[in-house]
C-alpha cells in the first residue's frame, strides 16, 4: 500500500480490508443508512476508456462497490456477421476495437483462410506481421497518453499521441486508411509496401525511441507517477488463472504467457523476441511492461522490415468472393493484442455466410470482474488510473 | 523514490522550445497518401452498370441508377452506381470487385457541402473536385477478389480431329461445372444480349448449387434447344459478360451443354413434367429448323395442336444440315427434337409445300401458321465461270456430308466467304482429305466467323487469304483456273474499312473444288402467287411486327428467313415470340 495522510479523519489508516463487509462476494450495503452515496463515473468522462459506465456506490471518497455499466454502443458485429457474405466481414471486425483494430482483421481472415483451407503466401505473412506490430505500437502510444493523462499529466499523451499520428500516417501509406485499415482480408494482404515505407519506417523507429526516452524521465521517473500506481490494483498471482486474466496485465502478475510465444504465428518464430514479465502486480509494474513491450514491439518491427522480402505475392488464390462459400467447419485462432489474447471463434455451416462468429477480447474480463473487484477500498479519484492500468476498450466489451 | 523523482520529470520543458509537430493547414501542407481511400471516382468509359459493386457493399450504400446521357444497349446496363456517402464505410471493397475496373477512389480528405443531399451522388455523372485526382486507392494489379480465369475444357488435338467428324470439345465435369459457375457475378447483362433472353444467372446458380433439374427448367423456359445451342451457339452472351473487359468471360455455353448433358433423353420428360391441356387450336409449322420447332413448343405447351411440315428427312434444318457434326453431334440434335416431338407435336418429313401438300389446304384448315423455311440458295459470286460442274455452294457440301453422299472434292479446294458457313465448309473439306484455302475479301480481324473458329481452322491447316477478289474460274482440263486480286483497305471515317480491288495485281491457282459460302437466302417460291404479292419482304427478308406477324395476317414468320442474324439463338427467339405472338392473335 502507499504511504497514507496522516490526518486523523482518514479511513485508509485502519485496516479496511474487513469494509465492506462482504456477504456471498457482494458487499452489504444499506442505502437507506445514508452513508453511501451513488456515483456516475461516464459513460461520458474523460477518465473511463470509452464509451461505458463505472456506477460507483463510495463512503466518503472510497469506493464500496463498482459495477461497470456496458450498452452505450453496442452494434451487433457478432450478429451482423451472420447476415455478410465472408469477404464483407473484414470491413466490420475491424471496428470491434478501435485503437488496435488490425488484431481482429487478422484473426478474422485467418479464422476464414483456415476453414477454407488457405495457405498465404509467405510475403503476405512478412506484410501481416508487421502490420500487427505497428498496430500494437499504435495502440500502446495511446495507452501511455491515457496512463499518463488518468493522473493529470496531459503532456505526455500530447506527445504520444502526435507520434502515433506519425505511425498512422505510415499505416495510411500502407494501407490507404488511418485508423480502420481494413487491410489484411481473407487471402492475404490488399496491397504491396510503397516505395521507401521501410526507410520511413525505420527513420520514425529512431524518432519514437528518442520520445520513449524523454518520457522515461518525466513519466517513469516522476515522484507522482510511482506514488499514485504502485499498490494500485493489485493482482495477486493465484487471481490471473482465476480470473483469466491475460495480457501484459497477467505478465505483471508473473504469468509467463504470451500468445505470440506461448502459441506462435504468422512469422513470430523467426523473430527473436523475450517474455516480459514482472512480479509487483500492481499499476505501476503494468505499465513498466508495457513500456518494455513498447521497446520490444520497436525491435520487433525492425526486425521484421530487416527480413520482410521485396519479392513476392501478397494474396493467395481464392475463388470468387461473391460466390465463395467456406466448408462447414469451426475454429478459434488466436493473437497477441496489447490488451492480451484476442480470439475469433469462426463456425462456417458450408454456405456463403458464417453461422457464428464470437469474438473473444480480453477487456470483457479486465473491465468487468477484475475491474470491479480491484477498485473496492479505492479512492474515486484512482478509478481512471486503474481502468488505464488493465488497458481496457469498451468495444470489445459488447461486440 | 529520489529527490531524481521530483526534479526528472522537468525536462518535459525542453521540448517547450521546440518545433511543435501541428501543421497549419494539414490539407494542403498533407496531402494524402498516394493509396488513400477518399472519394469514389468512375470512368463512364468502362463502367457498364453491372452492379458487382452494388453487390458486394456490406452497407447498402450502392445503388444503380440510370444516368443521362448514358444509354441502355447490349453490354451495358445503362446504369451507374450512386453511392450514399451517409452509409459508406470507404472499405473500398467495390472498388476491388469491379470487374471492368472503372470504379476508383481519389486521395482526398475533406469535402464539405451545405446541401445534405449532395453527399448522394453518383460519381462520374455529378462533376466533383476530385474527378481529375490521380492518386488514390486502385486495386493492385497482383490482387483479386473475382476469378477472372475461365476453367479450361477438354478438346481433342489438332492430330486427333483433323480427320474423323467426332466431337472435338469435350464437356465439363460436375467438379469443373461448379467451379465455372461459381466464377459468375450474376449481373445479367448477358440475359439482355441472348436473343432469347435466356435466364443465365439462374441456371448458372442452379449449377453451383447442383440442381440440374431445377437448371434444365429454366433453360426449357426460353429454349428448347438447349442441348444443341450448349454447343454451337454463337454466345453474344459471353462477348458482353462483365467479366470479359479484363479477363475470359464465363464460359455461358458450355455450362449450358454441360446441364443437358447431365439429363438422358428418357429423363427429359419426367424432369419438365409439361402438362398440355388441349384447346382444340390448330397451327401449321413450315420448317422444322430451330425456329419452327421453338414456336411449335412453346404453342403446344399452350395447348395448340401442331403440324410441321419439313422437306428433309429429318428435323433441326441448319443445324442438323448446316453445321458439321465434329461440332453438333446429330445425337444431340435428336434428343431436343425427340423431346419436342414427344408432346404430341406432329412433324411430316419428306413433305415439300406444292409438291406433296398444297399451301392453300394447310392455310384453310389451321388457325395460323408460322413459316420458317430457312436459307437454302446459295448467293453466288457472279464472276465468270460460276456455272462450271465442280464450283459448289458451302450449304449444298454440308448437307451431302449429312446425307451421307460421295463426295468429290479433289486434292485442292478453294472456299470464298469469311463467315461461319465458310469455316464449316472448309473444316468439313479438310476432313474430306482436301488442301483449303479461303479467301475473303477484307482482312482476317473483319471476319464474321467465330474467332475460335478461325483459330481452330488454322490450327488445322487451312490456308487464309484475306484481301482477296475472286475474278474469273477457267475450265482446265478437270481442274479449274482459279483467277483472283488482291484488295486494299480504304478506310472513311465512321465507316467500316471498305475492300478496293489493286488494279494490276492478279494472282492464278489451280484448284479442284470451287465453294461459295458468302450467304444464303430465302426460297420462299412455295408461297402462293396471292399470298406473296401480300407478303412484305426486305432485302429478301420476311418483314415482321413485334410479336412475329408479317403482313399476311394470319401467317408468322421467324428464323433465317426473316431475321438478319443467321444463327441458331436468335431463331429460337423468333419462334419463342410467334409462338406468344399467335397466342395473342388467336385469343383476342
Amino acid at each position: 500500500m502507499t504511504k497514507q495522510s496522516k490526518s486523523k479523519y482518514n479511513n485508509f489508516k485502519v485496516d479496511r480490508s474487513k469494509f465492506p463487509e462482504m456477504e456471498n462476494g457482494k458487499p452489504v450495503i444499506d442505502l437507506d443508512s445514508h452513508k453511501y452515496t451513488k456515483l456516475w463515473q461516464g459513460p461520458q468522462h474523460p477518465g473511463v476508456t470509452g464509451n461505458m459506465a463505472i456506477e460507483l456506490t463510495i463512503n466518503g471518497d472510497e469506493i464500496v462497490q463498482a459495477k461497470t455499466h456496458v450498452g452505450y454502443l453496442h452494434r451487433g458485429f457478432e450478429k451482423l456477421l451472420e447476415r455478410r457474405k465472408y469477404i464483407q466481414g473484414f470491413t466490420i471486425v475491424c471496428r470491434i476495437c478501435v485503437p488496435e483494430p488490425d488484431t481482429n482483421e487478422y484473426l478474422y481472415s485467418a479464422a476464414v483462410e483456415e476453414l477454407a483451407g488457405i495457405e498465404i503466401p509467405k510475403k503476405a505473412k512478412w506484410i501481416r506481421t508487421l502490420n500487427l506490430e505497428m498496430s500494437r505500437l499504435a495502440s500502446f502510444l495511446m495507452w501511455l497518453g491515457g496512463q499518463a493523462g488518468s493522473l493529470g499529466m496531459g503532456v505526455i499523451g500530447q506527445w504520444t499521441v502526435g507520434m502515433r499520428d506519425f505511425w498512422l500516417d505510415l499505416f495510411e501509406e500502407m494501407t490507404g486508411g488511418r485508423i480502420y485499415h481494413m487491410y489484411m482480408i481473407p487471402g492475404g494482404v490488399r496491397k504491396d509496401l510503397p516505395e521507401g515505407f521501410v526507410e520511413r519506417a525505420k527513420e520514425l523507429i529512431v524518432e519514437t525511441r528518442k520520445l520513449l526516452f524523454d518520457i522515461e524521465k518525466a513519466l517513469f521517473n516522476n515522484a507522482i507517477f510511482k506514488s499514485r500506481l504502485k499498490g494500485l490494483g493489485i493482482i495477486p498471482p493465484e487471481m490471473v488463472d482465476e480470473y483469466g486474466i491475460v495480457g501484459a496485465n497477467a505478465r505483471a502478475s508473473g504469468k509467463e504467457y504470451d500468445v505470440r510465444m506461448n502459441n506462435p504465428y504468422l512469422k513470430y518464430p523467426e523473430l527473436d523476441m523475450k517474455m516480459i514479465t514482472s512480479t509487483g502486480g500492481d499499476a505501476f509494474a503494468r505499465a513498466e511492461v508495457r513500456y518494455q513491450e513498447i521497446h520490444q514491439t520497436l525491435d520487433l518491427i525492425s526486425q521484421i522490415l530487416d527480413k520482410l522480402p521485396r519479392e513476392g505475392e501478397i494474396q493467395a488464390k481464392i475463388p470468387n468472393v461473391v460466390n465463395w462459400k467456406i466448408p462447414t467447419g469451426e475454429t478459434y485462432v488466436k493473437a497477441e493484442s496489447t490488451r492480451g489474447e484476442h480470439g475469433f471463434y469462426v463456425v462456417s455451416d458450408g454456405t456463403k455466410y458464417p453461422r457464428r462468429v464470437f469474438n473473444r477480447g480480453a477487456s470483457y474480463t479486465h473491465a468487468i470482474s477484475v475491474f470491479e473487484k480491484l477498485a473496492i477500498n479505492r479512492s474515486i479519484s484512482d478509478t481512471a488510473a486503474l481502468l488505464v492500468s488493465l488497458q481496457t476498450c469498451p468495444p470489445e466489451i459488447e461486440r | 523514490m529520489s529527490i531524481k523523482d521530483i526534479i526528472s520529470p522537468f525536462s518535459v520543458w525542453k521540448r517547450a522550445a521546440q518545433k511543435p509537430w501541428t501543421i497549419k493547414d494539414p490539407i494542403n501542407d498533407r496531402p494524402g497518401a498516394e493509396n488513400y481511400r477518399g472519394f469514389h471516382k468512375n470512368d463512364f468509359d468502362k463502367c457498364v452498370g453491372c452492379g458487382t459493386c452494388e453487390d458486394i457493399c456490406q452497407n447498402a450504400a450502392i445503388d444503380l441508377m440510370p444516368v443521362e446521357g448514358v444509354e441502355t444497349d447490349m453490354g451495358d446496363s445503362g446504369l451507374r452506381p450512386m453511392i450514399d456517402y451517409g452509409r459508406c464505410c470507404w472499405c473500398a471493397l467495390c472498388v476491388d470487385v469491379c470487374p471492368t475496373g472503372s470504379l476508383t477512389m481519389s486521395n482526398d480528405y475533406t469535402w464539405v457541402t451545405d446541401d445534405p443531399e449532395d453527399y448522394r451522388f453518383i460519381p462520374g455523372a455529378d462533376k466533383k473536385k476530385w474527378d481529375d485526382c490521380e492518386k488514390g486507392y486502385k486495386r493492385a494489379d497482383n490482387f483479386q477478389l473475382i476469378d477472372f480465369e475461365r476453367i479450361k475444357m477438354k478438346e481433342l488435338g489438332v492430330e486427333e480431329r483433323s480427320s474423323p467428324f467426332i466431337e472435338m470439345v469435350k464437356g465439363y465435369s460436375k467438379e469443373q461445372a461448379i467451379e465455372e459457375a461459381e466464377r459468375c457475378l450474376e449481373c445479367g447483362i448477358c440475359v439482355a444480349r441472348c436473343p432469347a433472353h435466356m435466364d443465365i444467372p439462374e441456371y448458372i446458380k442452379a449449377i453451383r448449387e447442383d440442381d440440374i433439374e431445377l437448371a434444365v427448367q429454366i433453360l426449357y423456359k426460353t429454349n428448347p434447344f438447349s442441348a444443341s445451342c450448349g454447343r454451337v451457339c454463337t454466345h453474344h452472351c459471353e462477348d458482353v459478360c462483365s467479366l470479359a473487359h479484363n479477363g475470359e468471360p464465363i464460359a455461358i455455353r458450355w455450362l449450358k451443354r454441360y446441364i443437358l448433358d447431365q439429363v438422358s433423353p428418357e429423363e427429359m420428360a419426367k424432369v419438365l413434367k409439361s402438362i398440355i391441356q388441349t384447346n382444340n387450336k390448330k397451327v401449321a409449322i413450315i420448317g422444322a429448323g430451330p425456329g419452327g420447332l421453338s414456336a411449335a413448343y412453346y404453342l403446344r405447351l399452350l395447348g395448340y395442336e401442331i403440324t410441321i411440315f419439313e422437306g428433309n428427312e429429318k428435323g433441326g434444318g441448319m443445324l442438323r444440315y448446316g453445321i458439321p457434326e465434329y461440332r453438333l453431334p446429330y445425337d444431340q440434335l435428336d434428343k431436343d427434337i425427340d423431346y419436342i416431338a414427344s408432346l404430341g407435336v406432329k412433324i411430316n418429313y419428306n413433305t415439300r409445300i406444292g409438291d406433296e401438300v398444297n399451301f392453300d389446304d394447310i392455310y384453310n384448315s389451321n388457325d395460323a401458321l408460322f413459316i420458317s423455311p430457312g436459307l437454302w440458295n446459295s448467293i453466288p459470286v457472279n464472276i465468270t465461270g460460276e456455272e462450271l460442274p465442280n464450283v459448289i455452294s458451302g450449304i449444298d457440301l454440308l448437307n451431302k456430308v449429312t446425307n451421307n453422299e460421295e463426295i468429290e472434292l479433289g486434292s485442292k479446294v478453294a472456299v470464298i466467304g469469311g463467315g461461319n458457313s465458310a469455316m464449316d465448309a472448309a473444316r468439313t473439306a479438310k476432313r474430306l482429305g482436301a488442301e483449303v484455302e479461303v479467301y475473303y475479301r477484307r482482312r482476317i480481324e473483319d471476319m464474321p466467323a467465330d474467332v475460335e473458329e478461325i483459330v481452330e481452322a488454322q490450327e488445322e491447316n487451312v490456308k487464309f487469304f484475306p484481301q482477296t477478289t475472286p475474278l474469273e474460274l477457267k475450265k482446265e482440263g478437270s481442274r479449274i483456273k482459279f483467277i483472283w486480286g488482291k484488295n486494299k483497305m480504304e478506310r472513311k471515317e465512321g465507316e467500316r474499312p471498305k475492300p478496293v480491288l489493286i488494279k494490276g495485281e492478279t494472282f492464278e491457282t489451280d484448284i479442284d473444288t470451287f465453294i461459295i459460302a458468302i450467304g444464303q437466302k430465302a426460297d420462299l417460291s412455295f408461297l402462293p402467287e396471292k399470298i406473296n404479292n401480300n407478303l412484305e419482304t426486305k432485302w429478301s427478308k420476311v418483314v415482321v411486327n413485334e410479336n412475329g406477324q408479317t403482313t399476311v395476317e394470319k401467317i408468322f414468320s421467324g428464323g433465317d428467313a426473316s431475321n438478319n442474324k443467321a444463327d441458331a439463338v436468335s431463331a429460337i427467339a423468333d419462334g419463342h415470340k410467334a409462338a406468344v405472338g399467335i397466342d395473342k392473335y388467336l385469343n383476342k
